[in-house]
């Protein structure tokens, strides 16, 4: 299991939150808006294609939990600056969110799980260092990541 | 939507040539323009990811299942790919190990098929 050294941020740092849609059409716009928040935030240059590549991947896993179990719910992404730039990715999926880590470090090949699930938590994971999944207190689960300000 | 897909015959060989961005949004469009050329008796391909700005897990699983199909009917598929930033995604998922990722069309062209 990935470490969870981060842990959740407080709600007061919290300085956009963004309630998308639960579709495909709506990942890209997440991963605009997480790189330009994160250039703002002085994230570096060079990190930024891990930023957008990891929201990226949070917000497909929540668009495809949500289809799968027919929801309609959103998809909600938080910002926070506190010492480093952190954000949230919160669904309203019912699954079994620390297995679902171990399962994929413990596996063999990620392109080999037909859902990509497997695939996309292995880039997660691979350019996250702090990458942790939680149950939400709402029900649902929620993938926190963290950079380093410039 | 951000995607352009465009293929030609060359050398033995279909090259589809990829723009822009493949992500869960536009990825059906990669799966089924692939499915369509072997579906269409084109089985050596080449997919062109020269021009690929942004690349997530769903385009990978497009070409992994892209790969997989055109190896069952006697074909094969393979990529090229200059860009470090989307190379790296090959390693960090071992996908490098799967597919057979040129730098350039030409030698793409020029790699003998091994299916």
């Amino acid at each position: 299991m990935a470490g969870t050294g981060a842990g959740s941020s407080a709600d007061d740092d919290v300085t956009v939150t963004l309630r998308l849609p639960s579709s495909p059409a709506h990942v890209r716009t997440a991963r605009l808006i997480a790189a330009a928040m994160a250039r703002r935030s002085g994230v570096g240059e060079e990190i930024l294609d891990e930023v957008r590549l990891a929201v990226g991947e949070a917000c497909s896993r929540a668009v495809r939990l949500h289809e799968r179990q027919g929801l309609s719910v959103p998809v909600t992404v938080e910002f926070a600056e506190a010492g480093r730039f952190r954000v949230a990715v919160v669904d309203g999926a019912k699954v079994g969110t620390g297995d679902e880590l171990s399962a994929v470090a413990g596996a063999g090949a990620p392109w080999a799980d037909p859902s990509g699930d497997a695939l996309g938590l292995a880039l997660l994971g691979a350019v996250v260092q702090d990458l942790s999944v939680e149950e939400s207190p709402a029900g649902g689960s929620r993938v926190t990541m963290s950079w380093p300000l410039g | 939507m951000d995607l352009t897909l465009n293929s030609r015959d060359e050398a033995g060989h279909t090259v589809l040539a990829v723009s822009g961005e493949v992500d869960v949004y536009t990825a059906p469009a990669l799966r089924d323009r692939i499915a369509d050329l072997l579906d269409s008796g084109q089985h050596q391909l080449v997919i062109d990811l020269g021009g690929v700005e942004f690349l997530d897990s769903t385009g990978l699983g497009v070409l992994v299942a892209g790969l997989n199909r055109a190896r069952e009917v006697g074909g094969n598929l393979s990529l090229v790919c200059p860009q470090e930033r989307v190379l790296k995604l090959f390693r960090i998922t071992g996908l490098d190990e799967v597919f057979t990722v040129h730098p350039t069309v030409d030698e793409a062209l020029a790699s003998p098929s091994e299916s």
